[in-house]
């Protein structure tokens, strides 16, 4: 399902932010990426969102090869996906229902369609009461839900989340984290981002850590004890 | 494959979002309108004048006449054979063959100098043609070629244009509407560069908004769309309000116009814009801000990429 294959990525001013960096993530799988900040995780994220592209080796997400679809094919190839941030990127001029329904417009779906998903993904993070208010007046913890629902409004096959606990205290955390564990259960891969080592451990899930642009550890199929 | 319906349904939200978009800010909408409108406004004018002119002088076309003389001795059936000749050529309208003597008749009966003709021995007046161009060739190139067609015959001795002051008036509306060219190419590009800029910094004050739809799978496609429809409604209105304008001045120039046509036995109503031409106005405003706002969106919006 997530592939990388001998991926190395420097940026333009030279840095290299990822070596000779493999993994495999197979379908369904929950998976974290952990390691302190500018190991190497966003430049993973950003190389499976197509934000980036690896300077050497291939980035392999839904079958496609990321490092050969053109700029043209990106809308379709993040329809796909769901992506959590860790600052949300929510739009607050926009009530919390627009926010939600925001993947399902950009895509073919129906009205009645984006209605009845955008409730039901709402339902999911408990936030279906709140649908008409602005994500301003929400809590950040609510706000967070609110990506979530977001991520997986338009039924993805992988969900990536960038610290999506980040912000929040460890009892909301342990609340976003069972959201994942749902959607891990009904088949969605899931790729967390956190440098939360306690809910790591809390978990159990397989994680892979990165340090200094290489895998440390993680890349074969190992959980945490 | 996106289905009509849905397709249909995203147009009518980028449309309804533009409308909504253009409502919040209404002061700065108000100023683009404004500046769109009199950019248009002013070739509208420029439009109404020369069209005014045009109808002032009546039909010009009729006022024009060849005559052409024949030289002294020179047969009745060579200027019938000319007449015959020039009836066939697409810019005559109206040919008639006065005869010498008929000339001569008509002269007598209507100059008064009846008793001196008797006193002159033969007929010196030449047989004449005059050739009345259709409306559609009244004008001087097609007046000079008949012209010149004309003079080539060697019987003929002179042929004379009737009604320099229409060519001379011909010349002038000519120029205006040269100039009416050349201001609607200029204002038009004034248009396009008003609404390119109103687009180009409202997409800069979504820069967040457009990122986030990128990030979660909108083509560049989607995200253009509200902004074309901006530029739609920026130019529709635009246009609605110099119209509107363009009714303000004829209504104030009216009455000063009737006035001075008064004053020289004349009943002249200034002409507006029909609804055909204000429906040309308001149409040539809203395709000018859908042009606009494509120069203004399309290369910038697919330079905005979203960032982690």
């Amino acid at each position: 399902m997530i592939r990388f294959d001998h991926v190395f990525k420097r940026y333009p001013n030279g840095r290299e932010a990822l070596h000779d960096v493999s993994f495999e993530i197979r379908a369904g799988e929950l998976v974290f990426l952990t390691g302190r900040s500018g190991a190497g995780k966003s430049s993973v994220l950003k190389l499976m969102t197509l934000l980036e592209r690896p300077t050497r080796g291939t980035v392999t997400v839904n079958g496609q090869d990321t490092s050969t679809l053109p700029m043209r094919a990106s809308p379709a190839f993040r329809r796909r996906l769901g992506i959590v941030f860790q600052d949300h990127q929510l739009l607050m001029d926009r009530p919390v229902y627009d926010n939600v329904a925001l993947p399902l417009m950009v895509s073919d779906t129906r009205f009645r369609d984006i209605d009845k998903r955008v409730r039901a993904a709402l339902d999911q993070v408990g936030l279906l009461e709140k649908e008409r208010v602005s994500p301003a007046e929400l809590s950040v913890g609510e706000q967070q839900r609110v990506g979530i629902a977001r991520a997986v409004v338009a039924r993805p096959t992988v969900l990536i989340a960038d610290e999506p606990t980040g912000n929040l205290d460890h009892g909301l955390a342990r609340e976003v984290m069972q959201l994942f564990r749902r959607f891990q259960d009904v088949g969605v891969t899931v790729l967390i981002a956190t440098h939360d080592m306690a809910l790591v451990r809390e978990f159990s899930q397989r994680e892979i850590l990165i340090d200094d642009g290489r895998v440390f550890s993680g890349a074969q199929g190992e959980r945490t004890s | 494959m996106t289905s009509p319906i849905i397709y249909l349904t995203r147009h009518v939200q980028a449309f309804l979002g533009a409308l909504g978009r253009l409502l919040r800010r209404p002061l700065g909408s108000l100023l683009t309108l404004l500046a769109i409108a009199v950019a248009l406004a002013l070739p509208a004018s420029l439009w109404l004048l020369v069209k005014n002119v045009q109808l002032a002088t009546g039909d010009t076309g009729d006022a024009i006449e060849i005559s052409v003389y024949f030289r002294p001795g020179a047969a009745l059936e060579k200027a019938e054979q000319l007449a015959a000749s020039a009836r066939n050529r697409a810019e005559a309208g109206t040919v008639t063959v006065i005869s010498a003597d008929a000339a001569l008749e008509e002269f007598r009966a209507y100059s008064g100098f009846g008793a001196a003709l008797d006193s002159l021995q033969g007929n010196p007046l030449p047989h004449v043609i005059t050739v009345k161009p259709k409306p559609d060739y009244a004008n001087p190139r097609d007046v000079a070629s008949v012209q010149k067609y004309l003079r080539a015959w060697p019987e003929v001795d002179s042929v004379q244009v009737d009604g320099e002051w229409v060519r001379r008036l011909s010349a002038i509306l000519d120029l205006m509407r040269k100039m009416l060219g050349a201001s609607v190419g200029l204002l038009a590009l004034g248009v396009l560069v008003v609404i390119g800029n109103a687009i180009r910094l409202e997409i800069g004050v979504c820069r967040a908004e457009i990122e986030v739809t990128k990030l979660v799978g909108g083509s560049n496609a989607f995200v253009r769309r509200p902004f074309l429809y901006e530029g739609f409604f920026l130019g529709l209105l635009g246009g609605l309000l110099a119209t509107g304008i363009t009714v303000i001045l004829v209504v104030a120039l009216a009455e000063p116009v009737s006035r001075v046509s008064a004053l020289y036995g004349g009943r002249y109503v200034l002409s507006g814009l029909d609804l055909l031409e204000a429906a040309a106005l308001i149409g040539l405003s809203a395709l000018l801000g859908v042009i606009g706002a494509w120069f203004g969106a399309a290369r910038l919006i697919s330079k905005i990429e979203p960032k982690d």
